[in-house]
């Protein structure tokens, strides 16, 4: 039961990281791709109407953790305070930014808004990494199921790492969406810098995958005992050589639907690394919070595993028909 | 301040009270502006709803009214959901204890928020906003309905979540926390029903407060007048009826709850240090906590016996039967919110019926008088909101999950969350918040400055094709 817990949670967050990851990588490249005011109001035009509902996979994410996994929630949330915090005042600074950027006429304000949202977005990108990069990494775990990292244990040289490759995905992500739906020259930018980006985020996959193993030789050794796992980073090295071909070929659909393939791919395998830890423990701390020990009671996740279902199909339901009234004019032909 | 869990209390307060500044309205103007975009939408001649039926010209009024609405709606959920995730963190990062305790059972219902209401109204309210030329008007309708629905649904699930902290049920103890026995108890929890509703009448009446202020407003200043005179004869009607709703049925039977299960928490509303038969109801008194007894009170004899228990010669339970560590942590101040709540209910519930009085009259949009009044009383209304709130959580303490667990157990352990750590943030978020509360102001005078779209002209044409003129002066 737990672990059927783990992976409908595992869906949630790879759901998020796919919807959410396309605007914060837009506008961590807001300032870059779109040159002028008119530009940028044209790029926050694109996610404008959704990105509210891709934060939400967010906040139903993590209102789901805490029901399956209540002790998960509570240890990784205490334990990385600042971090959390830290999130929360970006997710206030960039929501406020791109929502009342067009309230006022003023193009001092306008710019102010685009800096904010822009540099927002780029640290949630990376500061978010930083968080999976600890929970990968491991925490110091105590007895009690509780630990504490201070700001500059979180910023260890893995977790940095495991930042900038978020922010590199992310931005990737972003460019791709961008260059489908943008027009004009910020279209024709954001293409550039989606090929550009594609040989950074190969060249960081390839080079996870060393230190990964040096700081918790589980991720791999997880998926070799269990072979069948393996389709998960093959699905992230399909889709990434997908998404060169795509590119290449101008099927700018193609191309942003493998860019999230290869997003699905990453987050799948990081999970599939960790289970049936839900928050492994540091070096050989013998306290890991896993499936077992972190879950609710059975009760309360069997009773849940009848209302998610209705509430998910709703949810994707609502998901789709926004996407496809939204995003049904194809780009490039909407009025300036 | 060296104790964490002050801290940890200090910022919850902050951060709960600041967000729920913004909820008050969208769940009151929700309601508000689904009733403007029904009339709109259904009340048209060739319509079978004759209750609902106007004018062209009224109709075009209301959907104008629903827009103008609705942009500050959007503005303030925008504010609403960013003050709102730090809520749902701060369970995580400051309350860790109380999670792990309870998060077999309330991660339920916050977990339910997240899928069934959130979604909606965040899906919708995008639609919504792209506009009826773009969607047609039916779905247009539709989508104020999901918006409203997906509010009132969020109330709910948080509504239920503290419910049960504060009249815990259906749950078993397993070891050092809880787990969830009956997914039913948890949603008809007795304390459930008239806390939603009185939790939702408040909202309401904000709502209708702010709908008569906004239409005051324009008419002193002799702007917008037709917008104005419908705002404020909604909004009067309105905050009469919900005034009346908010005393009975739903805050006697609130107050009932709290009687039969916080003995500790109404002795404290009502100043009760000592057991009595035939209570008197105190309209005014200070409780000194340190003599155990009210001073200088005038009282009403035998009226709180009989409020609560429909007896006069009823006993009511004191301070003095329960045991003082178990009493709230400050019994002044659940007594003094309590009756700024209610006393402002009641000269709210006045000037709502006056307000009344004078619409009937034909008198109300001449009345500068009046109007000044109800210009300048929204904003009590959210400080009855507020205070009523403080009743609810200050009195449950001493005890965040009410019998079950402490809240100097609830914390976080301060090894993972130092007190000087929770000082930090406490005054990043009290700096921010300003900053947000200015800005928030700053926007919503712009909207009110702007006004409504003057003269929208044409109610919505046939569905679903778009609206030319209303579209034209947006």
């Amino acid at each position: 039961m737990a672990t059927a817990w783990f992976i409908l949670l595992a869906a949630m967050v790879t759901a998020y990281v796919v919807l959410d990851g396309f605007d914060l990588g837009a506008g961590a490249l807001h300032l870059l791709i779109g040159r002028d005011e008119r530009e940028r109001e044209g790029l926050t035009e694109t996610y404008g109407p959704v990105w509210n509902g891709n934060e939400v996979w967010l906040i139903a994410s993590g209102g789901v953790l805490f029901m399956a996994f209540p002790k998960a929630y509570s240890s990784a949330f205490s334990g990385l305070y600042f971090g959390l915090i830290l999130v929360l005042w970006l997710l206030i600074g960039r929501g406020l930014a791109l929502e009342l950027r067009h309230q006022l006429d003023n193009p001092l304000w306008r710019s102010a808004c685009d800096v904010v949202f822009c540099l927002s977005s780029a640290v949630l990108a990376f500061v978010l990494g930083v968080a999976l990069g600890n929970v990968v990494r491991g925490v110091p775990l105590g007895a009690d199921g509780f630990f504490h990292l201070s700001l500059f244990g979180l910023l260890n040289w893995y977790a940095l790492l495991v930042g900038v490759v978020g922010l590199v995905v992310l931005c990737a992500h972003g460019a791709n969406f961008l260059a489908l739906r943008a027009s004009g020259e910020p279209a024709a930018r954001a293409r550039r810098w989606a090929r550009r980006l594609w040989w950074v985020e190969a060249a960081l996959f390839v080079g996870m995958i060393g230190p990964t193993y040096a700081v918790r030789d589980e991720m791999l050794t997880n998926l070799g005992d269990h072979p069948w796992r393996l389709v998960f980073p093959l699905v992230a090295v399909v889709a990434l050589v997908a998404l060169l071909v795509y590119q290449r070929r101008e099927r700018l659909g193609h191309a942003f639907t493998s860019s999230a393939l290869f997003i699905v791919g990453l987050v799948t395998t990081m999970a599939a690394g960790i289970y049936p830890n839900v928050l492994p423990a540091h070096d050989d701390r013998p306290f890991s919070l896993t499936v077992d020990n972190a879950a609710a009671g059975d009760d309360a996740l069997r009773i849940a595993l009848y209302w998610w279902p209705v509430g998910i199909a709703l949810a994707v339901g609502y998901f789709i028909y926004a996407y496809r009234l939204f995003f049904r004019e194809p780009s490039g032909e909407r009025a300036p | 301040l060296s104790s964490n869990v002050t801290v940890d209390r200090l910022q919850f307060t902050l951060t709960v009270t600041f967000h729920y500044l913004f909820p008050i309205l969208t769940m009151g103007l929700g309601l508000f502006i689904a009733w403007l975009k029904t009339v709109s939408y259904l009340g048209r001649e060739d319509r079978r709803f004759p209750l609902l039926r106007k004018t062209p010209a009224e109709r075009a009024v209301h959907e104008s009214s629903a827009r103008f609405w609705m942009r500050i709606f959007a503005v303030t959920f925008a504010f609403g959901v960013v003050t709102g995730i730090p809520l749902e963190f701060q369970f995580g990062t400051n309350w860790a204890r109380f999670s792990t305790f309870a998060g077999g059972v309330i991660g339920q219902t916050l977990a339910l928020e997240g899928v069934f209401a959130f979604f909606l109204e965040s899906a919708f309210l995008g639609i919504f906003l792209a506009g009826a030329q773009r969607v047609g008007a039916r779905l247009h309708w539709l989508s104020a309905l999901a918006v409203f629905a997906g509010a009132w649904l969020s109330g709910f699930f948080i509504i239920a979540t503290n419910a049960w902290m504060q009249h815990p049920v259906g749950y078993e103890r397993s070891g050092d926390k809880v787990q969830l026995r009956s997914f039913g108890d948890l949603l008809t929890n007795d304390w459930l029903a008239w806390q939603y509703l009185h939790n939702m009448g408040g909202a309401a009446t904000t709502g209708a407060f702010v709908l008569a202020a906004m239409g005051a407003y324009y008419l002193l200043n002799g702007r917008h007048v037709r917008f104005a005179r419908t705002s404020l004869s909604i909004g009067v009607v309105a905050a009469l009826v919900l005034c009346l709703l908010q005393i009975f049925p739903t805050g006697d039977g609130q107050a009932k709850n709290v009687a039969d299960h916080q003995p500790s928490t109404f002795a404290a509303m009502e100043g009760v240090f000592r057991s009595e038969t035939a209570a008197p109801l105190v309209i005014i008194g200070n409780p000194n906590t340190e003599k155990r007894k009210l001073e200088s009170t005038i009282e009403l004899p035998d009226a709180l016996s009989f409020l609560t228990y429909k007896r006069w010669k009823a006993k009511v339970r004191g301070l003095n039967t329960i045991a003082e560590r178990d009493w709230p942590s400050s019994v002044p101040l659940v007594y003094y919110s309590y009756r700024i709540m209610v006393g402002l209910g009641t000269i709210l519930l006045l000037i709502a019926g006056l307000a009344v009085f004078l619409l009937w009259r034909r008198k109300l949009f001449e009345s500068r008088r009046m109007l000044w009044a109800l210009m300048l009383s929204f904003p009590f209304t959210y400080i009855a909101n507020i205070a009523g709130w403080t009743v609810a959580e200050a009195g449950r303490q001493p005890w965040t999950v009410f019998g079950l667990q402490r809240t100097a157990d609830a914390a976080s352990p301060s090894s993972s969350v130092p007190a000087g750590t929770a000082i930090f943030t406490l005054l990043g978020f009290a700096g921010l918040y300003l900053l947000l509360g200015i800005l928030y102001l700053l926007l919503i005078a712009r909207i009110v400055n702007r006004g409504p779209e003057e003269e929208p002209a044409e109610a919505p044409a046939d569905e679903p094709d778009p609206e030319p003129a209303a579209a034209a002066t947006s």
